[in-house]
Formats: C-alpha cells, sequence, structure tokens
C-alpha cells in the first residue's frame, strides 16, 4: 500500500488539530478508549463539546496552552492509502519544527481561517512549503460555518492566494482550494451538505487521488554509503558490500559507477537485499551493492553512475533556516553534514535575510537567529557532492551541527 | 518499467528503519537494542539482520527484567538469542531493590515498571551504550507521537521534550555530549498493524502469550489482569479461567488481557483491524494519569 506523507500547517486557533481529528474521526480512526478520553479530557477543561484537538497535543505544556510546540506524527489509513501526518506548529517562534515536519512532505495542507483570510502566518507556510519545493500543496480554507458557508468569501480567499502565488517563484506541482468546516466535518471526509456550490473533491477524496513519486527515476542516481560490508566469515570469506539507501535516482547490475570523491570507477556486480538478490536498485531501496574490482570507497563517499558526476563544490551559496538560539556566528567552523557525509565548513558570508512574510530581502539586515531565513556563503574543508535542491531534492540538502553543543542548528539547501 | 516510484509498505518502512540502524551503528560507539521479548523489539532484531547481513547483528540484547515477567516471555527470549547467536545482556530490577535505589511499590496496583528506569539507566552507564535501539512507534501514545527518530537524553536519561533536535529529511545527527544518550526508534513510523503484518510476512516466531490460551485471571477495573504471584488481589478477587491473548507484552502486573479465540497470526490480524480498543487501552501502567507516558519518558523510561 502506498505511503503519503502530509505535513499540515496553519496560524494559531485556525483548527488544525480539530481538522486532524476529524479526519480520524471521519475514517473510524481514533479507538473507543481514546475517545472516551477524550470526552474526560474535554469535561474536565470545561467544554460543553469534546475537543478533538487534545487527541494530538500529546505533552502537558501543549495541552495547558492550547497550542501546539513540536511536531506529532499521526497514522492513518485507509483502504487505498497509508497516511504519515506530521502535525507542525503554526507559532512563529516553532519555525524551526514546522520545517522538520515538514521536510518530508509530498503534501502541504496550509490552513486558513475563512474569516480572516490570508494572514502573516499563510505567508510564512507558503514561504517554507516553496523552499522545501513541496510538490502538492492544499489550501484547506476552514471555518466555513462561521461564515455561513459563502461562496463569495471563498472565491475572494482562492483570488487573494492566487495574487500571492503569481509573484512567488515556487510552483507546485498541484494546489487545491478546498472549503471545510472541521467542527461539522463539512468537505473533510464526507461532502456534507452545506456548501452545493462547491463542484470539487472532499479534502480525503483529493488525498486518495493525489499522484506522487519518490525519486523520480530521472532525477541522477546517487548512492551514499553508509558502511563496508565484509562479514569474513567463512561463507562469505571474500564479500565486501557498500551498504547504503538509494537517494535518488535507480542502480542496475551491469553499471559503471563512479566512487566520489577517489573518482575510481567498476561496474555493479550484485544488488543485494538480505539473503536475496535484484537487478535494479530505486531511490529510498536500502541495498548492498558489490561492484567488480577493489575501489577505494568507505563511509561516506558516494557512489554515482559514471558520466553524471555531481561537481565537487568546495563554495558553496545556499539558502538556510537558522533553528538555533544561538546566533549564526560568521567565520565560526560548523560540521556540515550532507546525506551521511561530515565535513569542517566555514561560513564565509551572509549574503543576506529574508522576511518570508513579504518574501523579500531585508537589506539592514546580516545575521541570522532563531528561525531566520537567509542565504550564506559557506566554504567546506573538502569538496562535498551535492546538486542543486532544486535539481536533485535528495541530494541538494545539508545540516549544518555545532561543534561544542552537537545541536543541529540549520538546514541548508545548496543553489 | 513504469517511470514512477511508489514508496509502499511494507517495503518503505523496512528500507527506512534499515537505514537507520546502519546509521546507529556507524554514529555510536556502544549501542544496544532494547529487549523486552514483545513483538516491536521482535521486529527490530529481525530488521537488524537485515540491516547487517551477511554480517553479524553488531549489537548485543540489553532486557531489563523486573522478575514480573511472564515465564513464556523468558523462554522465548533465550531461545531467540540461542538460534540467531547473539548477546544477552541482563540487568534485573530486584539489585535495584537489594541495593535501595529503588523501592518496591506497595497496595492493589503496585507494579514494578516505573522502577525498571532506574535499573536501565544504572545499565548504561555502568556498560556505557551510548545508543539504546527501541521498538517505540509513534502511534502507541500522544507523548510517543512526539518523539524524534534519534532522541538525545541527558545524563539522567532526562526527555526534554521543548528542546528536541530538528530531525530533517533523513539526515540524522548522532553527536552527543560524554554521559549523554540517545534512544533510536527505528520502527517510529509504524503502526501495530503495520508490525504485525510484517510479522506474518517474515514469518516470525512470537511468544505464544500473544495467541489465545486458557489462563487464570481476575476482573478489576473492566480489565481482565493475568493472575500471578505479583499480583496483590483483594479477597474478593478471584481467579477464574478463560480464554484470553495479550496485545503487548509488559509486566504480568501491568498488561492485561484480552477475551479471544484467535490462535493463529491472520486471526490476530482480523481482530486488531476490528479492535475498538487502542493496543495501550490494556496497558495499565499509561492509565495513571493522562500525562502518564509523557512523565516517565521525562524520567528516562524508554
Amino acid at each position: 500500500m502506498e505511503v503519503l506523507r502530509i505535513a499540515t500547517s496553519g496560524s494559531v486557533d485556525d483548527g488544525k488539530s480539530t481538522l486532524i481529528g476529524r479526519l480520524l474521526y471521519d475514517t473510524q480512526s481514533i479507538p473507543q478508549d481514546k475517545m472516551e478520553a477524550l470526552h474526560a479530557a474535554s469535561k474536565r477543561k470545561g467544554l460543553d463539546f469534546t475537543d478533538l484537538s487534545l487527541l494530538t497535543d500529546g505533552l502537558v505544556a501543549e495541552r495547558e496552552q492550547g497550542i501546539t510546540i513540536d511536531v506529532a506524527h499521526i497514522y492513518f489509513s485507509t483502504p487505498t492509502r497509508k497516511y504519515i501526518i506530521a502535525d507542525t506548529p503554526g507559532h512563529i517562534e516553532y519555525t524551526r519544527n514546522m520545517v522538520t515536519g515538514a521536510s518530508n512532505a509530498q503534501v502541504s495542507l496550509i490552513l486558513v481561517d475563512a474569516r480572516k483570510g490570508i494572514v502573516e502566518q499563510t505567508y510564512r507556510h507558503f514561504f517554507i512549503a516553496g523552499l522545501l519545493r513541496i510538490p502538492h500543496l492544499v489550501i484547506v480554507v476552514n471555518k466555513m460555518d462561521l461564515v455561513e458557508y459563502s461562496q463569495s468569501r471563498f472565491d475572494q480567499i482562492v483570488a487573494d492566494f492566487h495574487e500571492l502565488l503569481a509573484g512567488a517563484q515556487y510552483q507546485p506541482q498541484s494546489i487545491r482550494f478546498i472549503p471545510v468546516s472541521s467542527l461539522y466535518g463539512e468537505n473533510v471526509a464526507a461532502k456534507g451538505t452545506k456548501m452545493d456550490w462547491y463542484p470539487g473533491e472532499t479534502l480525503l477524496e483529493h488525498l486518495e487521488q493525489v499522484s506522487f513519486d519518490h525519486g523520480d527515476q530521472a532525477h541522477p542516481a546517487r548512492f551514499p554509503v553508509q558502511s563496508v560490508v565484509r562479514p569474513r566469515t567463512e561463507a562469505f570469506h571474500d564479500y565486501r558490500g557498500f551498504a547504503g539507501k538509494v537517494a535518488s535516482g535507480h542502480f542496475s547490475v551491469g553499471d559503471t559507477v563512479t566512487s566520489l570523491p577517489s573518482m575510481q570507477q567498476s561496474r555493479i556486480k550484485s544488488i543485494d537485499r538480505f539473503d536475496t538478490s535484484q537487478q535494479v536498485a530505486n531511490a529510498r531501496e536500502s541495498v548492498v551493492i558489490t561492484l567488480d574490482g577493489e575501489i577505494d570507497t568507505s563511509r561516506g563517499n558516494m557512489l554515482v553512475k559514471a558520466g553524471n558526476e555531481p561537481a565537487p563544490l568546495k563554495e558553496i551559496n545556499a539558502q538556510i533556516c537558522w533553528m538555533d538560539q544561538q546566533k549564526l556566528i560568521p567565520g565560526k567552523t560548523y560540521l556540515l553534514q550532507h546525506a551521511i557525509n561530515r565535513v569542517k565548513a566555514k561560513v564565509q558570508q551572509i549574503q543576506h535575510v529574508i522576511d518570508v512574510t513579504s518574501n523579500r530581502i531585508i537589506e539592514d539586515k546580516k545575521e541570522l537567529g532563531l528561525n531566520d531565513i537567509g542565504k550564506i556563503t559557506l566554504k567546506t574543508a573538502q569538496p562535498i557532492f551535492a546538486d542543486p535542491y532544486l535539481v536533485n531534492p535528495a541530494n541538494g540538502a545539508f545540516i549544518l551541527i555545532d561543534e561544542y553543543s552537537h545541536a543541529t542548528v540549520a538546514v541548508g539547501f545548496v543553489e | 518499467m513504469s517511470n514512477k516510484i511508489k514508496w509502499e509498505f511494507p517495503q518503505a518502512l523496512e528500507d527506512e528503519a534499515i537505514y537507520i540502524l546502519r546509521e546507529t551503528a556507524a554514529q555510536f560507539e556502544k549501542p544496544a537494542i532494547l529487549f523486552s521479548g514483545g513483538k516491536d523489539s521482535i521486529t527490530i532484531v529481525r530488521l537488524a539482520q537485515k540491516a547487517f547481513y551477511p554480517g553479524k547483528i553488531p549489537f548485543p540484547l540489553l532486557h531489563i527484567d523486573t522478575g514480573h515477567n511472564f515465564p513464556e516471555t523468558i523462554e522465548f527470549r533465550d531461545s531467540l538469542v540461542q538460534s540467531l547467536g547473539l548477546d544477552l545482556v541482563v540487568r534485573n530490577v530486584q539489585d535495584s531493590i537489594d541495593q535501595g535505589k529503588v523501592q518496591e511499590e506497595t497496595g492493589k496496583y503496585a507494579s514494578r515498571n516505573a522502577l525498571q528506569t532506574v535499573t536501565l539507566l544504572d545499565a548504561i552507564e555502568e556498560l556505557k551504550y551510548d545508543a539504546c535501539i527501541g521498538g517505540a512507534r509513534r502511534d502507541e501514545e500522544k507523548a510517543r507521537a512526539k518523539e524524534r527518530i534519534f532522541s538525545v537524553r541527558d545524563e539522567f536519561g532526562q526527555w526534554n521534550a521543548k528542546m528536541q533536535r530538528p530531525e530533517l529529511f533523513d539526515m540524522l545527527n548522532g553527536k552527543i555530549n560524554i554521559g549523554e544518550n540517545v534512544r533510536v526508534f527505528p520502527i517510529s513510523n509504524w503502526t501495530e498493524l503495520d508490525v504485525w503484518n510484517y510479522i506474518r510476512r517474515e514469518q516470525l516466531q512470537i511468544p505464544s502469550i500473544y495467541f489465545s490460551h486458557e489462563r487464570e485471571i481476575i476482573e478489576r477495573d473492566g480489565l481482565y489482569w493475568p493472575y500471578s504471584p505479583f499480583l496483590n488481589t483483594t479477597e474478593e478477587e478471584i481467579p477464574f479461567r478463560e480464554k484470553v491473548r495479550f496485545r503487548t507484552v509488559g509486566d504480568m502486573t501491568c498488561t492485561a488481557a484480552v477475551l479471544s479465540e484467535a490462535d493463529k497470526l491472520e486471526d490476530i490480524i482480523a481482530e486488531i483491524m476490528e479492535a475498538k480498543i487502542s493496543e495501550r487501552g490494556a496497558r495499565i501502567d499509561d492509565k495513571r494519569s493522562e500525562a502518564a507516558m509523557e512523565k516517565r519518558k521525562q524520567a528516562g523510561y524508554f
């Protein structure tokens, strides 16, 4: 069964948790005991309805404040698909968690409150969807019950969003606008009766059929080597394989590959998965590749198809999202992790900082603090073999790690 | 061949878990698999077998033995370890009690469930494990839904939910300071049903208590508790025999049984698909308060 990953985002109080609760409720994904716990917890809070948002806010601090602080992963399935929802926080101060939750998503759900229309947070979420190049976008116009299910209100929000889209570089593969009422379940999993003017699919219908692919074959073939398998047992005395997960593209037995950075070439002898072998390994498959000849390859190196090698990069221009309390310090050395390869990297220059709500460059700001997004230039101690993120997302991102606190301080997208 | 690659279960989740296990072996000096004998840790062992084949599983199994286990689980544990040639390390909660580090709970609901955290943290310190691989899944419980794949714990084993490291794409950062350790959750994205389907696909052996069998139980608070010498019963609580099975494997004092005739994997899977009660609905340890799991996790529970 196919697995679809979704990231939800929205502003505080626009009913994100309720929407997810509704999706789960209408697909019969909430077990009875959890439902009873929800009734009881709602009652304790003095509410006269069952607060479905309590289902997703798993931390005491979240329930106390009624906000989402960190990403929750929520699972449900229909006969068609398995779904993984990353429910990400709406608050500006948790932007880094929003990026975390969205980084693996194929669909970004952006919630808009029908009464308020596009607000500052909508710009921010749209910007992050664009930064990550999430292929599919769904603008869920929620709380339609509070605007008397008004078609003109919905049309206005769609028009406003198209204006935003027109000025943006990022154009998703598909975009849908769906008017819903999470509270009453209109157009979430079921059509309802209040919005006959809306001819389109419900949210769930859309999710059930949205087409997606992972690691399109057209992307260049990249295989970061995680480890060298050398059992040296009697049965596998001479076995020497390279374990890893195909990042993008595909490899076949017989392909000539180049090992980076040594640039040595060899031919794929076998592609093994546990005790069986296969002819082809596609993107995201964890396999062991064996080669015809001995070449110099170890953890952190990358096998690619000969003739399609990425250029070695020692100076990198990248968009980054800064994720640490301590500001980025220009000239400081960080560890740059690209796939599983770590190299030292020095920040040469902060080129600019972006105001994500207007998509404009902030001219007078040259420092990056928590949740800021901007463009920097890095110099690495050894070359890395990244593709531009726009060309091949699976090989175009990196993280920065602070050498002293060991925290993941930034995520970057190679230009 | 089609131009589109579908990312499908179970292959997709298996590939992801194998990648995580290989990263764990590569990024840490001394990892261990936390093994309870339950279906999730059995799945982890299978995934580890696949991740390092034709090499050996490079991790020992660490079992924190509360002394209140189902005997069937211990029997199963020992036979699995033997058949795969694994290293097993056992640390006993009884020792922590004898050393005066923890105190046995008293009363009707007494359980050693919370006590095992201290034994676990002591074991991590003594054996210098820097990564502990667990079979926890995000679908189990709402605090676990917040868990990262590589979850950093301080030297007191504490989980700081508000200060979790961002985890982006599939880049895992296992760098830690001395004294800290990482809890690794390779099957975070699996659901209970995924695990069962995987067990069926891989034809894995599991402890017999997962299958319907007749045993002595008592009824308390609407749940069926396995009768054992470890359970403090009142005079009104008379044990009786019934056909039951267990959905999770914990201690005999905190795991409730469900009435069931399911004695084959197919029947178990059908039963779970129909079930109206969640898996942890039969975990008495979770019922102590709304934040029971979060509080235990903050304290270092696995």
